[in-house]
């Protein structure tokens, strides 16, 4: 297991790094610069504001400078256009999204997991029908068309609920929401498959022949294999979350990191992407790792010695 | 933990394919829900693939008649623009489950044989495999879409110009679906990931099953015990996450679209038409309720014909 | 055993029954209007509060809260510059040279005096080319500015200098003073003689064929470049100096200011946060004066002689500024707070006005203006701006290349039909590029007559659109943006038949499109800066820098040169009417309207008054509860 763990963290640094090159030279890639505005800067000018964030060095000097800081320094340098630390603008965007994406996965995971377990076991009944019709509006109606229907329909009716804005802890409600049904959804829907897969598989029929009740057969046997699908989705769908999302942020003025996320690219602020890229891999890292291990857990014919060679 | 030996290879699955489909078609025809599904999403195909071409042009433009009611004129009133909303929907119709179809399509392919390889080889090259996954997982998605509009876009329309001026097709009828296939790539290129993983974790809990071992020991090849007796198994899994990729797909695609990716002003597709729409939503909310109702019915089809057909096409349900 | 609640708990339970119930307290707009504090909507985070490194009306709007320049805006008159720092100041008869008199008792918020010597250390750090400032250029009126700016060492060590070998002219024509861009990365051609380190010149002492020199300048005259130009780095003189930059501060409470050229509104532009002093005090504490990188800005750090100080700042949350009690001018200010709120999405902007969120918005959509005019018709707000929307005609392509086709393409837009239509804002229909400010009317030249367009179009071979080749249409990719090329591109087809593709693109993506002139048409409009015609002209001059047309017109340049020399404001005016009359007869740029400013305000806001530049001074604004 010890073994296994070092393993995966060895190769979460590979994994960081080979993000690090393809982001740098995608960045480099795209047309205009961090100082491409709509007025016109002179070239000399832009030759001064470009050697101050080191970018009038060769590329490939600089593709180096950035990692040597990183390790050697720590520092993740500045945001070209905002003139902060990189650091200091994630750890000031992060609890926000971090806080969001919480409340949306136990909201998401609450509701879901019960509606696709019920609908597996109630299969084609209306139980089931409903179940997964909600789940379809979770799908059908985007977050920019839920967020603004809560706005209109809930917040101007319940008066501690505000439109937008992000001060004291109810004001999660409305974006959690907003965010969490499109998880849901999926969730939903993947128990379901799930559950359905497990429930016809030989050895569950078998304990179903031998008369265990229903309520034990779920929990011991079918809940563990059911929810495989479900781990093996939240685990990139929680790095998602937690990473902050453009529309919900900018319909809930949510101070996170989705806004960060395109703003810094329609900037071309290099060191932010760049930042923000390998903060978010980090998190891709190790919230697949966790759902690896989780999914080993649930699976006892997934042997931990064999995720990895 | 109980578990009890059972084959689960049968001559039947291997041999006897027509009769399969036959006996799932018969299965099927049974699921009310699916069948009433299954003949309104004919009914929507038929619309945006056969009437719409008897309907007004979806991109006139009469700005004094902007919102208008339905009439006996505009069936299902005017848009923003004064255009008939009925036409652009059922001409947004066809992109939209063009990109639906093929970019889940392209999406189901990938990911699922990436996600089965590597968790049927395991050790080392699955490693490599699940981190290159991690890798593109986290590469801003944003970057890729602008340098491949420059990139991309560009050729394909030298691609379309060739087309129309070589074996003189319709100009605008080429380019309306031309644009769409940058958009393609861009999806294809990373839309996989998510299934990818949830296929390999399937895969690395059915690999150890009792029927493995007995094919293995009947001396199958690899690739034969992978992609038809073990992948098989993951499919109900896949279809459910094929009915879930398809909307936001086609979603994403309006996204792009403004991004120059995709559709191209003034053509309308699903996504548009409620991105659109979700601006009225204060002033004329019949703008974004009249696309949605479209692209819901469709949906919610799509998703219980994809259930029927899992129960339909999965041996052992039968034996429920 | 009874179960009992911590208070907190219990409090909260009550506050959400009561808020449940509909017995909330007061709304948020109502406790801000008690505690006088101000609620704004302000579009999107600022780039920073640095006055030298930011160039949008975003930040403006929380600078002028916190600096303050020689003169202030006048809360409801347009162009009537009030004193700021400067008490009062006077010009010669031609508007060349003047001198402002600043008030004893200025200070900074940290009770450090301000003295004109923070104006001039503030003018040498904007136009330090090493701060890669993008608004320096609005200081190159006053003599010398542009030299220091632009590092012209040679023109001022060698020009004057009777023993140059080499008649200055040919100088500067021949040798690589400035650069070429298109050098090798790192090269000294790419740097070009004048931006050479003191280093860097001895080494080209050393070897002259470091730099590419033109056969005409001989081996003497190279050499006395090369030796004047080290003697002077090694003399330690600073450049300000040598230069005679024509900003000077004879005592502590004196700023004479000398300009190239006559400018009878030179108040106007002490508005502008360009012209703003610094605490040179305080921003050398974080570093250099030409670091784009330090703190000072940050909520603590700030130090500022406006009527408020920075008080907080989350970065896409909030921005809150108090007010200042050591601002010279305290009483008058009746605010005690403002909050900046980055709301960059309209709709949300506009729910949380109508649910008593904030005081003002800073934009509105047009669905939301007619609906606001049905349900808010007392606090929306419909004014004059000063702005111009155009479409660029990129003229080094055929066909636009052609003056009638650009003429038929703006004769076939219905200016007003998209007003009404899509707008919805009551925009003016643009009858020419500048929008009416005081006196200066634009020549009346633009109008929709779709006749005139077909002849037009068919008089430059396109009869009835034929053979037309296909044109594409560059905008962004806002939603606005697509509704409007949609219309024109319905318009185009039906009035001259000809099919015009419209391409969205992100913004940098078309803003580099734009500059590498790929493309055909191209969505574009104006803000401006000062309220004066230049504002809006100057930008058509070959090498104005936001023209990207590709056009030019030597009797244009010599109109706007003359212009810069008339000292009357009437006879200067009816000289830039006829530079804009030939712009508009050649018709690079097609006008299609004048903006307003759409927004919404609370009755609660007194003191707020409508300007031409949306400039409201801050401290002339209060608050008071409109309904009791």
């Amino acid at each position: 297991m010890l073994r296994y763990l070092a393993s995966r963290i060895f190769q979460g640094f590979l994994v960081l790094f080979a993000l690090y090159t393809i982001t740098f030279f995608l960045v480099k890639a795209m047309p205009g610069d961090p100082f491409t505005g709509e007025k016109n800067i002179p070239e000399d000018v832009k030759r001064n504001m470009r050697e101050q964030s080191g970018l009038n060095d060769p590329l490939f000097v600089q593709y180096l400078n950035y990692p040597k800081e990183v390790l050697l320094k720590g520092s993740f340098n500045y945001s070209i256009k905002k003139r902060r630390p990189v650091v200091e603008i994630i750890a000031q965007a992060f609890p926000a999204s971090f806080v969001l994406g919480i409340s949306a996965l136990i909201f998401a995971v609450m509701l879901a997991i019960p509606i696709g377990v019920i609908s597996a076991l109630r299969k084609n009944s209306w139980v089931d029908y409903s179940g997964m019709a909600i789940a379809m509006v979770g799908i059908c109606v985007p977050s920019f068309v839920i967020g603004p229907l809560l706005q209109i329909g809930i917040a101007t009716r319940v008066p501690i609920l505000k439109i937008a804005g992000w001060d004291s802890p109810i004001d999660i409600v409305l974006p959690a929401i907003t965010l969490g049904l499109a998880t849901a959804a999926y969730l939903a829907r993947l128990t379901r498959g799930g559950m359905l897969e497990i429930l016809s598989q030989d050895y569950i029929r078998t304990a179903r022949a031998k008369g265990l009740s229903t309520g034990r057969i779920m929990i011991v046997h079918a809940l563990r294999g059911g929810l495989i699908p479900s781990v093996a989705f939240i685990g990139p769908a929680f790095a998602t979350l937690i990473s902050g999302s453009f529309i919900v942020e900018s319909i809930f003025q949510v101070p996170g990191m989705g806004q960060h996320f395109v703003n810094a690219i329609v900037d071309r602020d290099e060191f932010l992407v760049l930042g923000l890229a390998l903060f978010y891999g980090f998190l891709v890292v190790i919230m697949n790792l966790v759902a690896d291990l989780l999914v080993g857990f649930l699976n006892p014919r997934v042997r931990i010695a064999e995720l990895d060679g | 933990m109980s578990r009890v030996k059972l084959n689960h290879i049968t001559d039947d699955d291997l041999v006897e394919g027509t009769s399969l489909g036959r006996d799932a078609w018969l299965r099927l025809r049974k699921n009310r829900v699916a069948m009433i599904s299954l003949w309104l999403l004919t009914a929507v195909v038929i619309l945006c693939f056969v009437v719409a071409w008897f309907c007004t042009d979806p991109n006139v433009i009469n700005l004094t008649n902007k919102f208008a009611s339905p009439s006996a004129e505009h069936w299902l009133g005017t848009d923003q623009l004064g255009r008939d909303l009925f036409s652009r929907i059922l001409y947004g119709g066809q992109i939209s489950m063009l990109v639906g179809f093929v970019a889940t399509a392209v999406t189901l392919l990938i990911g699922i044989s990436y996600g089965a390889v590597s968790g049927y080889m395991g050790g080392r090259p699955d490693s490599l495999l699940m981190r290159i996954v991690d890798t593109l997982y986290a590469i801003p998605f944003l970057v890729l879409v602008i340098i491949l509009k420059v990139v991309i876009a560009g050729l394909v329309t030298d691609l379309a110009g060739w087309t129309v001026e070589n074996f003189g097709w319709n100009k605008e009828f080429v380019f309306r679906f031309a644009n769409i296939i940058p958009l393609f790539i861009t999806i294809g290129a990373l839309g996989w990931l998510t299934l990818a993983r949830i296929t390999r974790a399937q895969i690395l809990s059915i690999k150890n099953q009792e029927f493995v071992e007995a094919a293995r020991s009947l001396g199958l090849s690899d690739r034969r015990i992978l992609f038809r007796h073990i992948v098989p198994n993951t499919v109900g899994t896949a279809i459910v996450y094929a009915t879930l990729t398809i909307p936001s797909f086609i979603l994403y695609e309006a996204s792009l679209s403004y991004l120059g990716m995709g559709v191209e002003a003034p053509n309308s597709s699903w996504g548009i038409l409620i991105k659109e729409g979700a601006n009225f939503l204060e002033t004329q909310p019949s703008l974004l309720i009249i696309p949605g109702l479209f692209f819901s019915v469709t949906l919610f089809s799509l998703n219980f014909l994809g259930d029927g057909l899992r129960d339909a096409l999965d041996p052992k349900a039968s034996k429920d | 055993m009874p179960i009992r609640f911590p208070h907190s708990v219990r409090a909260a339970v009550l506050a959400a029954i009561a808020a449940l119930t509909g017995c909330g307290g007061p709304s948020p707009v109502e406790k801000a209007t008690a505690e006088k504090t101000l609620l704004l909507g302000n579009g999107a985070e600022p780039q920073g509060l640095d006055p030298h490194l930011v160039s949008g009306v975003i930040e403006s709007n929380i600078i002028r809260a916190l600096f303050e320049g020689l003169c202030v805006e006048h809360p409801s008159e347009n162009g009537k510059p009030l004193p700021g720092v400067a008490e009062s100041w006077e010009a010669n008869e031609r508007f060349t040279d003047w001198t402002f008199h600043l008030r004893k008792d200025a200070q900074w918020s940290d009770g450090h005096p301000l003295t004109a010597h923070d104006f001039i250390f503030a003018f040498q750090r904007i136009l330090n080319p090493r701060l890669g400032s993008e608004y320096s250029f609005m200081l190159y009126y006053i003599i010398g500015a542009e030299d220091f700016h632009q590092e012209h060492r040679s023109k001022v060590i060698c020009a004057e200098d009777p023993e140059l070998p080499t008649p200055w002219e040919t100088v500067e024509k021949e040798v690589n003073l400035s650069g070429n861009p298109e050098a090798a990365e790192g090269s000294f051609d790419q740097k070009g003689l004048d931006h050479l380190s003191t280093d860097e010149l001895r080494q080209l002492k050393a070897d002259p064929s470091l730099l590419s020199w033109p056969e005409s300048i001989p081996e003497n005259t190279r050499s006395f470049l090369i030796d004047h130009l080290v003697a002077f780095d090694e003399s330690g003189e600073s450049l300000w100096d040598r230069i005679g930059v024509a900003a000077t501060a004879p005592d502590d409470h004196t700023l004479e200011v000398k300009l190239r050229g006559p400018m009878p509104f030179l108040p106007e532009l002490t508005k502008h946060y360009t012209w703003f002093p610094l605490p040179e005090h305080v921003i050398h504490q974080f570093g250099a004066e030409e670091s784009r990188f330090t703190d000072w800005t940050l909520p603590g750090n700030l130090v500022s002689n406006g009527a408020f100080t920075l008080k907080s700042w989350r970065i896409n949350d909030h921005i809150e500024i108090v007010k200042n009690p050591r601002y010279w001018d305290a009483e008058t200010v009746q605010l005690n707070a403002i909050r900046y709120f980055p709301i960059s999405n309209v709709y949300t902007e506009a729910r949380m006005f109508f649910n008593d969120q904030l005081h003002a918005t800073y934009a509105l959509g047009p669905e939301l203006i007619a609906y606001s005019r049905e349900h808010f018709p007392k606090e929306l707000r419909n004014e004059l701006y000063l702005g111009s929307y155009f479409i660029r005609c990129n003229v080094t392509r055929s066909p636009l290349s052609n003056p009638k086709v650009r003429l038929a393409l703006s004769l076939a837009i219905d200016r007003q039909s998209v007003i009404d239509n899509i707008l919805q804002g009551g925009q003016q229909p643009a009858r020419g590029l500048v929008p009416p400010s005081g006196e200066y009317q634009s020549p009346d030249l633009v109008y929709f007559d779709p006749e005139e367009a077909r002849r037009l179009l068919a008089e430059a071979g396109y009869p009835d659109g034929k053979g037309f080749p296909d044109i594409r249409f560059l905008t962004t990719d806002r939603e606005s943006a697509k509704r409007g090329a949609e219309a024109l591109q319905g318009m185009w087809k039906e009035h001259l038949n000809i099919s015009v593709g419209i391409d969205q693109m992100e913004w940098a993506t078309y803003l580099s499109t734009m500059f590498k002139k790929e493309y055909d048409l191209a969505a574009g409009g104006w803000i401006g800066d000062y309220l004066d015609p230049t504002t809006f002209l100057d930008m058509w001059l070959k090498d104005g820098g936001n023209n990207r047309t590709g056009w030019f017109n030597r009797d244009y340049e010599r109109m706007l040169r003359e212009a810069e020399q008339i000292a009357d404001p009437l006879a200067r005016y009816q000289k830039l009417q006829d530079a804009e009359r030939l712009l508009l007869e050649e018709r690079p740029i097609l006008p299609l309207y004048w903006y307003t400013r759409n927004y919404l305000l609370h009755s609660d806001v007194k003191g707020w008054h409508p300007l031409l530049l949306d400039n409201h001074p801050f401290k002339f604004v209060s608050l008071e509860s409109s309904h009791q």
